[in-house]
């Protein structure tokens, strides 16, 4: 399967919510079971010791799954959870789809975790009545025990190993209720902080394998271009450079035995390039193709009634976003051991079994002949669904005959990477005599991630826009349109991909049409929430209630109409995506016409929250990252080159310019839904609407400080 | 004459985390490389290679200095020491505090936010937020735990966090 068809399953599956999770697999009979250890799926491990290991089938990029995903199994175990440990699996065929991105990772494993410690639980249970001779229905199980409580016994999981593993697997098995639930919905704190803290978690870029080099790569700065020729002989001279050479058509490798003697020997490289088709290309070209492209009629994502029949007042506005980067801490980076007929990989990636199937081919292997193993990653938020550096990586230890990592420096990372599309969007709204809006319009005009990738998807709509651009008021006529524009930049999924795009352009224009209509920004949305309603919407059946409850929320906690200190001024916002609603309160006063962001209250409904202390770390995190992205994130495009290459020209957000952050969770018992990403959307319309509060100054193109 | 760096080694004598460490490498190579290729102490992170981001922060004679930046033939000699080595009898203050607050998220940045914040906490035992923020600024996180980080620093002052 491609890594594109793959996101797109696991998009599918997750926005289909609580009743259906595409992507469950749960892999029956592991052959290990037996006296000594108790397996009855892949997930799973018990060993007489008492020690339980579950293993993690996605990869943790900060977003805490190494603790939720085993929490939610180990619940349904009812095992001890200072007994468990944790296995990350690598590239694997037991575990489905293993793609990590689109928030998907708790909302597509509550299922099969919580089956597969069902199942093994009802097993063990079973094997201490036999053990017994008691009714199963006497027996249950506690904290990592058996209980008959009538006769006072208990045997301990690890002592039921042997007699369990004989036991058939349960197919239908009763999963406990969320009232029961002791593990779920804990502030249990993360297992990856303490290394993280000591400074020994091994991420990607620390991983060695004996006798390894490092690699760095010059690729053609100009997108879509070539190497001609190129001349190490000056890299050589630099010690322990040991091989310079081709990797694929657009770069050269220099392999040194240290970092800096790769850097360096790269720098002393000489390459002669072919600049290719797109040398002439630049920004301000591609924001005219999009204006172009927007007199082309597009797909329909969404309509219910028709927009083209209604009369009244007519408001209308065009907003724009720019292209954006990723640029997670730790820049790219794989290690890779090409041995003839087998190639290992340690790799920071989120798609292993793409990186597995990408390397093989690029290598000439079957991908059983390939061996991806998942490290710890210094941040992902999409770049890392990529597969660039795992085949960089194979193919120069192909050409080198032995380990090596490839690094990728900040520059690389910022100017090969594959970027957030740019989008140009036209809103129209028709206001009935009150000024409520009885009509909306939105149509969206933006290149195609999964398009470009070649897999466009029925109608051209790329498969991300179902999770990600929902329209979740209630209105009698609404159109949402997207209009396929095409592009040379390389384009990638950035954390909460159109949604950010989406809502800033539906979030600010709702906005307008409040103030045309004179009426509060809380108020109007209200209004367009105020009828329960279900929206379908793809394969998500999105409800008015839950938005208008975390718009309720948020608008409280924020202290919403009640007087500010002078200067402040606030902003809301709410937006629905990854199946989840998100609402946010902005409160800002401005210093010399720059939005300073002193607090922002945010309210999410992700249904059952697995642990509060990580939704309490990823809102705030999802928060400050798209603050970073309003004020100034923009990737240029100059003579077909990458304008900015480090933290200073795509400058994030510092300590000093990051607000409070206050999180409120619904309390629900609903199946869970995404929470690393649904926080960044409401983000940048909030602000925006806070500025507009502030100076009556609209913004309708990002980034704000450009 | 940069184009002539790199071809020549030098046998540099260095006081790490208490003990001292003998490498031959390029003089003009950063601390940071020799750190994490040459003595396998990785806890020190590569971010930006420019001095931008802070996740290379090691402390030299006390100081937080930068080790991307840094060639290691200026610190020959001098006292260097790096997160394996702060907390000198177990977890550092910090290090707890970090832990308490649930600080990291991906937790790449965190060793060079720790590594800033000690050295701020041994000149100002107590800081206030604007004294935090001034220290802290050179750090980067793209996860967001600025705030986090505040409240772990604020826990280790109260717990004597100059130790």
């Amino acid at each position: 399967m491609s890594p594109l068809s793959r996101r797109e399953f696991v998009a599918a599956g997750a926005a289909a919510g609580a009743g259906l999770v595409i992507g469950f697999y749960l892999p029956h009979g592991s052959p290990s079971s037996g006296k000594e250890i108790f397996s009855p799926n892949a997930y799973l491990r018990i060993t007489r010791d008492d020690k339980v290991t579950i293993v993690v089938a996605r990869s943790e990029m900060g977003q805490g799954v190494r603790t939720a995903l085993p929490m939610i199994l180990a619940e349904e175990l009812e095992a001890d959870w200072k007994q468990i440990e944790i296995e990350q699996a690598g590239a694997s065929t037991l575990y489905g789809d293993q793609t990590t991105g689109g928030s998907a990772s708790v909302r597509t494993t509550w299922d099969p975790m919580r089956k597969a410690g069902a199942a093994a639980r009802e097993m063990l249970i079973s094997a201490a009545a036999l053990t017994w001779g008691v009714p199963r229905s006497s027996c249950s199980a506690q904290s990592g025990r058996i209980v008959h409580a009538a006769s006072n016994r208990r045997l301990s999981y690890g002592e039921l190993v042997g007699k369990a593993s004989t036991l058939p697997i349960p197919t239908d098995v009763p999963l406990k209720q969320s009232k029961d639930y002791k593990i779920v919905g804990q502030r249990l704190p993360r297992v990856d902080t303490p290394a993280k803290v000591r400074g020994d978690a091994v991420f990607g870029i620390d991983f060695r394998v004996p006798g390894m080099k490092y690699a760095v790569l010059a690729r053609c700065p100009t997108i879509g271009g070539k190497v001609l020729s190129f001349d190490d002989k000056e890299s050589k001279k630099i010690s322990g450079v040991s091989y310079a050479g081709k990797v694929g058509d657009p770069a050269v490798a220099v392999v040194a035995d240290s970092v800096w003697g790769a850097m360096e020997g790269r720098r002393l490289l000489t390459v002669d390039w072919d600049d290719g088709p797109n040398k002439d290309l630049n920004t301000a070209a591609v924001m005219e193709s999009l204006k172009r492209a927007a007199a082309k009629k597009g797909a329909s994502l969404y309509s219910v009634g028709d927009v083209t029949k209604v009369s009244g007042r007519r408001v209308s506005a065009e907003y724009q976003l720019p292209f954006m980067a990723h640029a997670p801490m730790e820049p790219g980076n794989c290690t890779a051991h090409y041995q003839g007929s087998k190639c290992e990989l340690w790799a920071p990636t989120q798609v292993p079994q793409d990186c597995r199937d990408s390397v093989a081919q690029a290598v000439g292997l079957d991908p059983d002949q390939v061996k991806v193993n998942v490290t710890l990653m210094g941040g992902g938020f999409g770049r890392r669904l990529e597969h660039d550096y795992a085949v960089e990586a194979a193919l120069v230890s192909k050409a080198i005959g032995g380990p090596v990592k490839v690094i990728w420096t900040r520059e690389d990372d910022m100017r090969f990477s594959t970027y957030r599309p740019a989008s140009l969007h036209q809103l129209s709204a028709v206001l009935d005599a009150a000024g409520w809006p009885v009509a909306f319009t939105h149509r969206i005009i933006s290149p195609s991630i999964s398009g470009q990738k070649g897999q466009p998807g029925p109608n051209e709509i790329d498969p991300d826009l179902p999770d990600e651009a929902a329209f979740v008021y209630a209105l009698p006529n609404v159109s949402l349109e997207y209009v396929l524009a095409e592009t040379a930049v390389p384009l990638g999924w950035m954390r909460s991909v159109y949604a950010l795009q989406a809502a800033f352009a539906s979030e600010s224009f709702i906005d307008e049409l409040a103030a045309a209509a004179g009426k509060h920004p809380l108020e109007y949305r209200l209004h367009m929430l105020a009828k329960d309603q279900d929206i379908q919407y793809f394969a998500t059946t999105w409800r008015t209630a839950r938005m208008r409850g975390v718009l309720r929320l948020a608008a409280d906690k924020a202290g919403w109409g009640k007087p500010l200190p002078a200067g402040c001024y606030r902003g809301i916002a709410c937006f629905g995506c990854f199946a989840s609603y998100m609402a946010e309160v902005v409160e800002i006063s401005m210093e010399n016409d720059v939005p300073r962001v002193h607090r922002v209250v945010a309210a999410v409904d992700c249904g059952q929250v697995v642990n509060p202390s990580i939704v309490e770390q990823q809102i705030p995190g999802g928060v400050v990252y798209a603050l970073g992205n309003a004020l100034r994130a923009k990737i240029t495009i100059e003579k077909g080159r990458v304008v900015q290459g480090n933290f200073d020209d795509y400058a994030p957000v510092r300590i000093d310019e990051a607000p409070v952050v206050e999180v409120y969770a619904v309390q629900s018992t609903e199946a869970p839904t995404g929470i690393g990403e649904p926080s960044v959307p409401p983000l940048a319309p909030a602000l925006c609407n806070a500025i507009y509060a502030a100076t009556k100054k609209r913004i309708r193109a990002l980034p704000i400080l450009s | 004459m940069r184009a002539r760096l790199g071809t020549h080694m030098a046998d540099i004598s260095l006081h790490i985390n208490g003990s001292e460490k003998k490498v031959s490498v390029p003089p003009e190579t950063p601390l940071l490389w020799v750190l994490r290729d040459t003595l396998e102490l990785t806890g020190t992170k590569f971010g930006c290679g420019a001095g931008l981001c802070g996740a290379c922060a090691v402390h030299v004679e006390g100081s937080a200095v930068r080790s991307c930046s840094t060639p290691v033939s200026q610190v020959a000699g001098k006292s260097i020491t790096t997160i394996e080595g702060l907390g000198a009898n177990g977890l550092h203050v910090l290090q707890q505090a970090w832990i308490a607050e649930e600080v990291p998220q991906c937790g790449y940045c965190q060793t060079g936010q720790i590594m800033t914040a000690a050295a701020l906490l041994a000149k100002t035992p107590n800081p206030s937020d604007e004294q935090i923020t001034r220290a802290m600024r050179g750090n980067l996180c793209r996860c967001g735990t600025y705030e986090r980080i505040r409240k772990a620093i604020h826990r280790a002052a109260g717990a004597g966090g100059a130790r």
